[in-house]
């Protein structure tokens, strides 16, 4: 305790000369116990299955090696602990650590953008909670690519909240206390939309593929392939084929509920003093981000297909420093999987009215898809054809095959005109709107005064139909943002509407014909 | 603003993008099909060296040598193509540049919002005189390379162009 409140009037003083603070210790101990309790997991298997003559010598290989590697691994733990200082003066934020090396990194503090509090159970029994402090620099193109971010791993959980407040508390005194606002707040019936997400498939097939990886280790990978060769001639193919696809998705659903549960449980959206929101959640990991207001350049409402089914969506922010190009990240989530007017109110909330009416894309867009979902059935008949002529397939295949195909078919003849459906924008107020997409469908609002370039594509398949693509370049969230197959013409008055000088200059107007 | 024009004027005013006005310098022609020659080359040469040396595999090895030294000379006619479409053009604004023909990419950065300006210079451009401007943003997307100027004048442009953005104000997100 006497740590924290030296640590404390260090920086409420602030100091040019700040001093140097330290880890928590117990991160130590915290680490000892992942470290047996990993041990013990992939130990004891290891231990069986070297097992050949004695189990004893076995456990005695194993126990000493694993104990060595966990001493050793400790050390360096203990070490890095030890060497770790970091310190917040009134313009940065800098750490010391390196066990082999000395690296020294420094923030400015005018440049942070985001401030990230997680901790697992165990750092939670401790107390203890990792601080990410996030700049959000990217420097696309020539300078280094990685954000530049600062890691404490990790701190008491009191220190985390106060350098939390501390490093994000700069616009504070402009706008004055007024309290946290409440802007959404989870409710645990809304976990029925998890089993409906993507990763319920995704799932169902880690579970295939664990199944075969576990026969193998066994030594017996063909046995899962024998025991459904047995079941098909006990049962037919149909039967199989439907009961073990159902069979598979109820796991998937069960641990598409677990994970997002996990995820998002007890999850709140606030509006702090001194224009921050704060996102935190968790079950067992507790999660928290902190985003300054004035990095936001717009929110993004994804409706992936069975989520839109079930009449909900999911609001993530688009702001500088939040790095959403990585796949099933969910860092940039406000709000999760909830039922549309709750996630279109908590949109409102963030970033104003959101109401507006989409203008419709030229027919020739629609066109364009169907062609698409035509070729698409066209390959998928073929392919059924080629697999049934040049192998024998035996009748679990053959079903398979043949249900893929006509489910294939049906689909993106289903989702070219869904896709269509989909397609709109609008500008509104300061933002441009644009949605698409049909199996994740997402309508974005981005600041207009956050589109830093335009990138006008346009295929000669698109020229041909007077069809055109516009991506606003932002130097948020994904980094660009498209309203894709609009008129030719019309979108580059839209353009040039949404942010005023960029595009006229390049711009002709004429009569149609030759006028 | 412009977006009630386009209602309006949807069916008696047509908007286009106008190209760029400058062209790339000339000497882009034999830097692209000193690039193109290399890449085939790469395949070709020792597809032909091992068909040469290995009798019994000879025309396996030496068909696609020949294959891609066909289409390798065959891609020699279009650098000249290329310098036609391709084109760029910087204002007191923005930089714009206009690339590809099957998908044509029109790009516009305005000088407010440019980070950095780079001029790289690699081996085989150093031989034909010629440098890259590249031209970043805050946005990953953003970027806009101008490949092929001659030297002098890439410098004379980077340098203006730092000059211009320097004389901007703001952080540029």
């Amino acid at each position: 305790m006497s740590d924290e409140t030296t640590a404390a009037e260090a920086l409420e003083t602030e100091v040019p000369g700040a001093p140097w603070l330290k880890l928590h210790p117990d991160g130590l101990k915290a680490t000892a116990l992942y470290l047996f309790g990993a041990g013990l997991v992939i130990g004891t298997p290891i231990a069986f299955a070297i097992a050949t003559g004695s189990l004893l010598l076995a456990l005695l290989i194993v126990v000493g090696g694993g104990l060595l590697v966990i001493g050793a691994v400790l050390a360096y733990e203990a070490v890095r602990l030890r060497a770790t200082r970091y310190r917040v003066t009134e313009s940065r934020v800098e750490m010391v650590t390196g066990v082999f090396f000395k690296t020294r990194r420094s923030l400015a503090r005018e440049r942070i953008r985001s401030v990230d509090l997680s901790s697992n159970p165990l750092e939670r029994a401790f107390g203890l909670a990792r601080v990410k402090v996030g700049t959000g620099e990217t420097g696309s193109g020539s300078g280094s690519s990685t954000e530049r971010t600062l890691l404490l791993d990790s701190v008491h959980k009191t220190e985390a909240d106060r350098l939390r407040a501390e490093l994000l508390r700069r616009a504070a005194a402009e706008t004055g206390p007024d309290g946290e606002q409440r802007l959404a707040t989870w409710e645990p019936r809304w976990l029925k939309y998890a089993p409906l997400s993507f990763l319920t498939p995704m799932l169902a097939g880690v579970v295939v593929g664990a199944v075969f990886q576990v026969a193998d280790w066994f030594g017996k990978g063909g046995l899962p392939v024998e025991i459904v060769a047995g079941l098909l001639e006990e049962y037919g193919p149909w039967a199989v084929l439907g009961i073990g696809v159902v069979g598979l998705l109820v796991i998937g659903a069960v641990g598409s509920l677990v994970l997002q549960g996990e995820a998002w449980w007890n999850h709140r959206l606030d509006r702090e003093p001194g224009g921050t929101l704060r996102v935190q959640r968790g079950l067992m990991v507790s999660r928290s981000l902190s985003l300054e207001e004035r990095r936001i350049r717009g929110i993004e409402l994804v409706e992936p297909l069975g989520v839109r089914a079930a009449g909900a969506g999911r609001l993530d922010v688009v702001a500088i420093g939040l790095k959403t190009d990585q796949e099933g990240s969910d860092l940039s989530t406000l709000v999760p999987a909830a039922p549309l007017a709750v996630a279109e109110a908590a949109a409102e909330a963030v970033i104003g009215p959101i109401a507006v009416d989409l203008a419709p894309h030229p027919k020739a867009a629609l066109h364009r898809r169907v062609r698409w979902g035509v070729a698409a059935v066209v390959l998928l008949a073929a392919a059924a054809a080629a697999a049934h002529l040049l192998w024998s397939l035996p009748a679990l295949l053959s079903a398979a095959v043949i249900l893929a195909a006509v489910l294939g078919s049906a689909f993106a003849l289903w989702t070219a005109f869904d896709s269509y459906r989909s397609l709109g924008h609008a500008t509104s107020r300061g933002y441009l709107v644009s949605r698409c997409g049909s199996v994740r469908r997402a309508t974005v609002h981005l600041d207009r005064s956050g589109i830093i370039g335009w990138r006008v594509r346009q295929s000669l398949f698109q020229k041909r139909m007077g069809l055109m693509t516009l991506d606003a370049t932002t130097a948020a969230g994904r980094g660009h943002y498209a309203v894709i197959d609009a008129d030719e013409h019309e979108i580059l008055d839209f353009a040039d509407g949404a942010v005023p000088d960029l595009l006229r200059p390049f711009l002709v107007r004429d009569e149609p014909h030759g006028g | 603003m412009g977006g009630f024009t386009t209602i309006l004027g949807m069916t008696s005013v047509r908007t286009t993008l106008r190209p760029p006005r400058h062209q790339f310098d000339a000497r882009v022609k034999p830097w692209w099909r000193a690039q193109l020659a290399l890449s085939y080359g790469v395949i070709v040469v020792p597809l032909a060296v091992l068909g040469l040396l290995i009798a019994p595999a000879r025309w396996w090895l030496l068909g696609p040598a020949i294959l891609f030294a066909v289409i390798g000379l065959a891609s020699m006619a279009l650098p000249a193509w290329w310098h036609r479409v391709h084109r760029w053009e910087v204002t007191d604004t923005a930089v714009y540049t206009l690339t590809g023909y099957f998908w044509r990419t029109w790009r516009v950065a305005p000088m407010s919002r440019i980070q950095t300006v780079d001029t790289t210079q690699g081996p085989l451009q150093r031989s034909f005189g010629l440098s890259t401007v590249v031209v970043t943003t805050a946005s990953s997307a953003g970027a806009v390379k101008l490949e092929g100027l001659e030297q002098a004048q890439a410098e004379e442009l980077a340098a203006r162009l730092t000059e211009l953005t320097d004389a901007t104000p703001g952080d540029a997100t």
